[in-house]
């Protein structure tokens, strides 16, 4: 094999490996953009200020720059996904590993893998166009924005988070842990709770921290349905804004772009980030370190 | 175990059973329910000039033309910087990359992209590249800042394919005196299109729906032209739906709804082909 | 002169000694069978002479491996040894093209781009491994439609496109049915006239009917090397016999 072929073969592997370093380049953008641009936010903004104002006016005349109403916009929002999507989608999912025929299985967690891809935009229609007026008629007095309808919306789209990585965990399980649990006599639902559960706990727990995350950085369901009102508060009934749909919100508008109102779509930016971050983080460590457990 | 608890235990049992059974028909049922009331609401405004239009001030004159061009446009140039590196990439990680501390450091990295919230991905496309690369908000500013974003969709699934590939066959390419990169360009990466092309689909299909990070790097709400360069200011059909859901009237809503049905049949159709793909070269390779 | 060579051979994965000062010589034109239990060494010997051991990570190797008389490891070239001993593996392994390009791969490899000549050279090394007669007319379908025997056959054929000198066999005909078995056997026969060969087998009804010379190997060394005859009717050492006649392995 002559020179050139050989010169040619590490010439073709040089440029893979730039091509996988567009990944690590990505991952430094992000951080050093946020990082110096949020500096530079508080260089004119108090972090203290930041971390405990209880109201959020940027574009108002009296400017307020507390994060706390948008973080609680966000908590809350994706509280009320949350308390929808687990409960659901591990009972689901236990249905489907435990209960339901293989065939029945094979064709209901595909469909319900259509929920995950389904544009947000569409979501956002559908919380504000057909939800909240059925809340609105069991709940009187509800506001047209409010957090409660894209909060459950957003649960519905996250159930295939849930489901299916429940359940790839909870089929990764050995046979021989079920059979023995089923050899003393106890039920499935003894079995799935007691026995199944446990094991596939792992895969569980990585389940919900994406499922998390996912809520966390959801923008256009709450853009449409929630309103746009940064309020410290804990109520479904109002309207909120979150993190996201603020950083939307701003770019949208005509801020001027070296402006102090500007700057702080990178501290909110920075404040996400910094969240999604540490649970994909803790997620991705969960996942290898119990990846081995059964194999 | 007496028998009071046991039967205690089945009761228990069977009730679990059927509300786990009517949790998963409310989830399908809710599904059913979104798709039923968007096509009730929109299907009548389905016609052609609803695809010719372009957006107007009047509900009824307005139509998705430049939202279907902007978004073809857009995904046109995402995929051809997105595609290359991808799957460039995904081979090298899988196929050239050593076990070692470097390489598990991208691979927790592009663990991490995946999970970055799309509205990140927004600013930093609209800091790198509409600002400091001067690309203003543009259909190539739009185009870079989607492929960051689903560039680890298409390294994961390239990974995976690869992964799948038996090492019989690499073994029998070597043995024949081929180099590595013969190996790879001529057995596994054949041997892993169908998995790599399922992958790239999925990727797309994302793209499609993602609305946050184009507003936020200045994609236009309202855009009464067809883009004809890369330079040109766009609009996406699920922005284009943002704009009208965000109205008050009536006769918006009901555009907002037909664009859903178009949207969301270009959405299953391409989920489709991608499991159709996957389950054929899923066979091929199982042999 | 002997075609292939092995000179105090050793070799070690990680820790664990694999190869225990192994010297044993393979003449042209001949069928040599390497024997012994699992784990003996015999596959590893087998894969030291095309070099195929450098695909496994922390394998140490000392000693010579001599093909005509070039040092395998410091004279030549690694994809040049490779062309010139081809390898058949246990497993059947089809690339997943059509049964032509399988064959027409070694070909394309080296740079051969004139279709007549690849065509009649697929021809040639189909008719080659007894296969051209069932295949002729479906050479653009996929190869994996074929039964494991032919599977194994057409791996055979790919490997013989290139011309090697020798053609290294591991235990090639055990993943097949007896029938499947019984015409690779007749095919190992045939190859000798113009190839060496070297099969590893733990048949030991295989390795009489087919090879001219034999060598029993254990836990990681050569105990006994000697005409096949010879070794099945009247062994030297007492472990070999005990081989042999099914005492043990």
């Amino acid at each position: 094999m002559s020179l050139p072929i050989l010169k040619k073969e590490k010439l073709i592997e040089v440029l893979m490996m730039c091509c996988s370093f567009v990944t690590v380049l990505t991952t430094i953008g992000i951080i050093l953009i946020l990082t110096l641009e949020a500096i530079k936010f508080f260089a004119e903004v108090p972090i203290g200020d930041f971390l405990t104002d209880t109201q959020w006016t940027p574009l108002f005349s009296d400017k307020h720059f507390g994060i706390l109403p948008l973080l609680s916009g966000t908590l809350l929002t994706t509280t009320i996904a949350i308390l929808v999507a687990v409960p659901l989608g591990l009972i689901i999912a236990v249905y489907l590993n435990e209960y339901a025929s293989p065939r029945f299985t094979a064709v209901v967690k595909p469909i319900l893998e259509v929920l995950a891809a389904i544009p947000t935009v569409v979501y956002g229609f559908f919380a504000l166009q057909f939800v909240t007026p059925l809340l609105q008629k069991i709940i009187p007095g509800l506001n047209g924005f409010n957090a409660l309808s894209p909060g459950l919306v957003m649960g519905i789209m996250i159930i295939p988070y849930i489901t299916s990585l429940s359940e790839d965990a909870l089929r990764a399980v050995p046979r021989s842990l079920r059979e023995a649990s089923y050899g003393m006599g106890a039920t499935k639902f003894q079995t799935a709770f007691k026995v199944m559960i446990p094991a596939a706990s792992s895969g569980i727990i990585v389940s919900i921290i994406l499922a998390i995350s996912r809520a966390l950085g959801e923008t256009m369901i709450v853009a449409i349905a929630a309103g746009q009102e940064p309020k410290l508060t804990f109520n479904p009934m109002e309207s909120v804004e979150t993190i996201t749909t603020y950083i939307v919100q701003v770019s949208m508008g005509d801020v001027p772009q070296d402006s102090l109102e500007y700057k702080t779509i990178f501290a909110a930016g920075l404040t996400l980030f910094v969240f999604t971050f540490i649970l994909n983080n803790i997620s991705f460590f969960v996942r290898k370190r119990f990846q081995n457990k059964y194999e | 175990m007496n028998s009071k608890n046991y039967s205690r235990g089945k009761l228990t049992d069977k009730v679990f059973k059927y509300t786990a059974l009517a949790f998963t028909v409310f989830a399908l049922s809710v599904l059913v329910i979104l798709l039923v009331d968007i096509f009730s609401k929109g299907l009548a405004r389905i016609n052609w000039d609803f695809f010719r239009n372009l957006p107007s001030r009047h509900a009824n004159r307005s139509g998705i033309m430049t939202a279907m061009a902007g978004m073809l446009s857009l995904l046109f140039f995402t995929i051809i910087i997105a595609l290359p590196i991808g799957i460039l990439a995904g081979v090298y990680l899988q196929e050239y990359g050593k076990k070692n501390r470097f390489a598990s450091f991208i691979e927790i990295n592009i663990a991490n992209l995946a999970g970055v919230p799309s509205v990140i991905y927004g600013i930093l496309g609209l800091t790198l590249f509409v600002r400091i690369l001067h690309m203003g908000n543009s259909l190539i500013a739009g185009a870079l800042t989607l492929a960051l974003l689903i560039m680890p969709i298409i390294i994961v699934a390239t990974r995976e394919a690869i992964k799948a590939v038996p090492n019989s066959l690499r073994e029998a390419s070597y043995g024949m005196g081929a180099t590595k990169w013969q190996t790879t360009s001529k057995v596994v990466i054949p041997s892993a299109l169908g998995g790599i092309l399922t992958g790239i689909i999925l990727a797309i299909s994302r793209a499609i729906g993602e609305t946050a990070p184009l507003l936020v790097i200045g994609a236009l709400v309202y855009v009464p032209f067809i883009p004809e360069g890369p330079n040109d200011q766009f609009t996406t059909l699920p922005i284009q739906i943002f704009n009208w859901t965000s109205r008050p009237q009536a006769d918006f809503i009901i555009n907002a709804a037909a664009g859903i049905i178009v949207l969301l049949l270009i959405t299953f159709l391409l989920n489709g082909i991608a499991i159709y793909i996957r389950n054929k070269w899923y066979k091929k390779i199982k042999y | 002169m002997y075609k292939l060579e092995a000179k105090n051979a050793n070799l070690w994965y990680g820790k664990k000694q694999a190869l225990k000062d192994i010297s044993i010589g393979v003449e042209a034109n001949s069928v040599t069978a390497f024997i012994g239990p699992s784990g003996c060494g015999k596959s590893t010997l087998l894969r030291c002479f095309n070099r195929m051991n450098d695909l496994i990570e922390d394998t140490t190797i000392k000693g010579e491996f001599l093909l005509d008389k070039e040092n395998i490891y410091t004279d030549m070239d690694i994809y040049e040894l490779r062309k010139r001993i081809g390898m058949v593996f246990q497993k059947p392994n089809p690339f997943p093209k059509s049964i032509f390009d399988n064959v027409a791969y070694g070909l394309r490899i080296i740079g051969e781009k004139n279709k007549t000549v690849i065509k009649d050279k697929v021809e040639l090394s189909l008719k080659h491994s007894a296969l051209w007669d069932e295949v002729s007319g479906i050479l653009n379908k996929s190869a994996l439609s074929l039964s494991g025997g032919q599977q194994q056959r057409l791996c055979i054929a790919r490997t013989l496109a290139i011309d090697p000198t020798v053609v290294l066999m591991d235990e090639p005909a055990s993943a097949l049915d007896p029938i499947s078995s019984a015409k690779i056997e007749d095919l190992i026969y045939e190859l000798k006239k113009e190839f060496t060969i070297v099969i590893v087998t733990h048949n030991m009804q295989q390795a009489a009917r087919v090879s001219n010379k034999t060598a029993f190997f254990y836990l990681g060394e050569l105990i006994e090397f000697d005409d096949t005859k010879k070794m099945f009717t009247n062994p030297q050492n007492e472990r070999t016999q005990n081989y042999v006649t099914g005492r043990f392995g």
